[in-house]
């Protein structure tokens, strides 16, 4: 049989009445726990995997679908209302779509999410059906000194257009690496800057930094304003639904962050939170309205959200080509199989074509009733914004309480949320902005460790970075990224540059 | 004769009636990982054989498994209930963290299961056999760079133990630490690294596959439907084996040490811990009471002295 035909009999599989059942339980719980803030996909993929062993192969994997990509796309809903990211990926989003939350146009916002998911979703799992053997082969292509370069990319975008307030993100971003360092160092095993507190032998969590700088410091700063101040919260403004105009900003957004999204994802040192960065920086970069950036530009939703989701599609690559797992979920998935007694790896879509198929099936099952559950509850959602502030915020810190302590119960992870949520509020009131923090805690440890890869592997011959070509073109691009706005600024034409830095918080 | 008395004793224990106790088991590493699906399978066997009416499992990751000890070794002690597992991997994480808590501070109940550590090449590597492998770190250990788990663990280890028998300096050694999950596998099969050590289960698939080349193992014989030598029938005496065990509360009387120590028996002997150790692929390595305790001494001393030799422990 072709692949065609396999896959067709994938669909045949998942929409038989109970899969679809399966399907839709999976999706609802997936998009509940990535609402929570710390609770993510993989948690609940372990805690449920016991629950599937009564079910056939073919209806957990169903349900493990619904879950993971669910997982994706439910982080996307609080970052946008709240402000909350509910796990490292969807951090990104919240920048622009929280402010278009709060001017409005919530519905928008999230509907972009919703249908950029989607379209991400089914294109990136269609490439996984049709291309996976190929992509796979230059995945593994990227050695240490090209993630290396990767990360270097990444940095210089995300940071690099800062215009006016460069010192002020610079400081941002500098604050966040220092924050990395925290731990043990995974190349010799010895602890830095954990001052005995056995809590943080194993760094500071991603979501407890973005839970309390963004959450936190903002409900602080709310409540420092007083009863009359604060920024005030628009929750309707204009139509629920995308208009002409939304439709067509953000379709270009979507395709761009598939084809970002998706390569990155199947590498086995990317991941979805690289993938939503480079996603934002481009049509940052892209953008015919530089001055909404900031201020709730809808490309920025747009791109990102679908960035995250064809990377969750991009994870599956490794893992049904060679079985490797590459994210926490998938490594739960990777046990899921096994339970069935399958060995992912090299022979796995030769070996077991229905199951492999199947699975692919039910991932495009899933993605279509995601959407088809979470449009016409965006009517809903947004009905979160006319709760009266005092209550709103109240509400928003003891969710963000309670899902970063749910995962970790202990009084130091309470305390690192409070000292965070403080800084967080402190860096809002000096109008630092507060992502950059975010992205050198998530990008500084990875880039200092293939950094050292490299250099161990090369036995500290530092040409060593520019002599493979992919890495050599990934820090050419950043070079241009870094240097041209500066020529751009001297040459007088930065006001839109600085237009783009300002209020960026 | 000391594994009948033992039999002997747990069967006569096992037979008093109404001893379906509640256990809680820690799992000192996030959800999905190793300690975590042994503790889940645990929970699992001992519900469904009717070992114990309620069993909860707690994960509190962190640390190689020293910040789920350090909390198991304050909240638990002398109750019965509580047990924690572990493995080999905290034996190194206690002594390069310096933990503050270690093995001596629980009550070693029973090795459940274990892997052997496995060495290959990337399918493209000139390098043919272990010796091939061995002999060009003789010629100069830093050109021979090792993908493998994270720094002090039970891979770092085996490459430090091989280095020693071979008569190599062990702090020369390239070793290049990845964080699991398969990364390190790809780096193998992207050809960025010389050789590669992880658990065999990891490696296997890709060895059928034709992918990498499998040059030793490094369990005490031969196994069963594994095509490569063992290190010490290739003339380096090294035997590894990256164990999961099963541990009980400080401070416990004798006697409820004896009724975990049974439960844990009835555990291992029954037939559905047999099948989900065969479904899992997980060899069974069971090892219980004192020859376990006597072992887990051995081993620290072994960690404790190649830690230092390589440089991770001062």
């Amino acid at each position: 049989m072709d692949t065609f035909a396999f896959l067709l009999q994938g669909l045949a599989t998942a929409f038989e009445p109970m899969m679809l059942l399966y399907a839709l339980i999976g999706v609802t719980l997936g998009t509940a726990v990535g609402v929570l803030p710390g609770i993510g996909p993989a948690l609940t993929v372990a805690l449920l995997l016991p629950v599937t062993y009564g079910l056939d192969a073919a209806g957990s994997l169903i349900m493990f679908a619904g879950i993971y990509y669910g997982g994706m796309y439910g982080g996307s809903t609080t970052s946008i209302l709240l402000n909350t990211p509910g796990e490292s990926a969807s951090v990104i989003t919240a920048l622009e779509g929280n402010k278009m939350a709060r001017a409005g146009r919530g519905g928008p916002a999230l509907a972009t999410a919703a249908i950029g998911s989607f379209v991400a979703g089914l294109i990136a799992t269609l490439m996984l059906a049709f291309l996976a053997p190929h992509v796979v082969k230059l995945a593994l292509v990227f050695g240490p000194r090209e993630y290396f370069a990767l990360m270097v990319l990444a940095f210089v975008t995300v940071s690099a257009a800062f215009g006016e307030s460069a010192l002020r993100g610079l400081v941002s971003l500098f604050i966040g690496l220092a924050l990395a360092m925290v731990g043990i160092d995974q190349l010799t095993g010895q602890t830095r800057l954990a001052f005995g507190v056995p809590q943080l032998l194993d760094g500071i969590e991603v979501t407890t930094l973005a839970v309390a700088m963004f959450a936190l410091g903002e409900a602080l700063f709310v409540a420092a304003q007083g009863p009359d101040g604060g920024p005030g919260i628009l929750a309707i403004k204009g139509r629920v639904r995308m208009t002409v105009q939304d439709w067509a900003r953000s379709w270009k957004a979507w395709l761009r962050g598939t084809a970002i999204g998706f390569p990155i994802g199947s590498m086995p040192a990317g991941g979805a939170d690289i993938a939503s960065f480079l996603s934002y920086a481009a049509e940052r970069n892209l953008t015919k309205h530089p001055e909404e950036f900031g201020k709730g530009a809808i490309e920025g939703v747009a791109g990102p959200e679908a960035a995250n989701n064809a990377a969750a599609a991009g994870t599956l690559v490794p893992l049904l080509t060679l079985g490797l797992p590459t994210t926490a979920t998938a490594a739960i998935m990777l046990a899921g199989f096994q339970q069935f007694g399958l060995q992912p790896g090299p022979l796995l879509f030769a070996s077991a074509p229905q199951l492999v198929w199947g699975l692919i099936a039910s991932l495009l099952v899933a993605n279509v009733m995601l959407l088809v559950l979470n449009l016409p509850l965006i009517r809903f959602w947004i009905l979160l914004l006319r709760i009266p502030q005092p209550w709103l915020y109240g509400g928003i810190l003891v969710f963000a309480t309670l899902g970063t302590l749910g995962v970790n119960p202990s009084p130091v992870e309470l305390a690192m949320l409070v000292i965070f949520g403080t800084m967080g509020y402190l860096m809002r009131l000096f109008n630092y902005p507060i992502a950059p923090v975010v992205v050198g805690l998530i990008l500084g440890p990875m880039a200092e460790q293939q950094l050292r890869r490299a250099l161990s592997i090369s036995q500290g011959d530092w040409t060593t970075l520019v002599q493979s070509p992919i890495a050599a073109v990934l820090l050419l691009l950043a070079a241009v990224a870094l240097i041209v706005p500066m020529i751009l600024r001297a040459r007088g034409r930065g006001d839109a540059l600085s237009q783009i830095g300002a209020a960026e918080d | 004769m000391r594994h009948a008395l033992i039999g002997a004793f747990l069967a006569a224990a096992a037979a008093v009636p109404g001893f379906a106790n509640d256990y809680t088991i820690m799992a000192p590493a996030s959800p999905g990982g190793g300690w975590d699906s042994t503790a889940r399978t645990m929970q699992e066997v001992m519900q469904a054989e009717g070992i114990s009416g309620s069993v909860q499992v707690t994960n509190v990751p962190g640390a190689g498994g020293t910040v789920g000890l350090a909390q198991f070794v304050a909240s638990s002690s002398g109750d019965p209930s509580q047990l924690i597992v572990g493995g080999y991997v905290m034996v190194g994480a206690i002594l390069t963290n310096a933990s503050p808590v270690s093995l001596a501070d629980v009550t070693p109940v029973a090795r459940l299961t274990g892997e052997a550590v496995a060495i290959v090449v990337p399918a493209e590597s000139p390098i043919q056999d272990i010796k091939g492998l061995v002999d060009a770190m003789v010629a100069d250990p830093g050109a021979v760079s090792w993908a493998g788990g994270s720094a002090g663990g039970v891979d770092h280890i085996t490459v430090g133990l091989l280095a020693k028998a071979a008569g190599i300096d062990p702090t020369k050694i390239n070793y290049v630490a990845f964080s699991g999950g398969g990364e390190a596998t790809a780096a193998i099969l992207g050809n960025q690294v010389t050789a590669g050590i992880s658990g065999l289960g990891e490696f296997l698939p890709q060895v059928e596959a034709g992918t990498m080349r499998l040059l030793a193992v490094s369990s005490d014989a031969r196994l069963d439907g594994v095509d490569a030598p063992t290190l010490s029938e290739a003339g380096y005496d090294v035997v590894v084996q990256n164990w999961r065990m099963v541990a009980a509360a400080p401070g416990l009387s004798d006697e409820q040490k004896a009724q975990v120590l049974a439960d844990i028996d009835k555990l291992a002997k029954s037939a559905g811990w047999q099948k989900a150790l065969a479904d899992k692929g997980w060899a069974d390595t069971y090892l219980a009471g004192a020859d376990f305790e006597a072992q887990l001494a051995k081993e620290i001393e072994s960690t404790s002295a190649i830690l230092k030799d390589i440089g991770l422990v001062q």
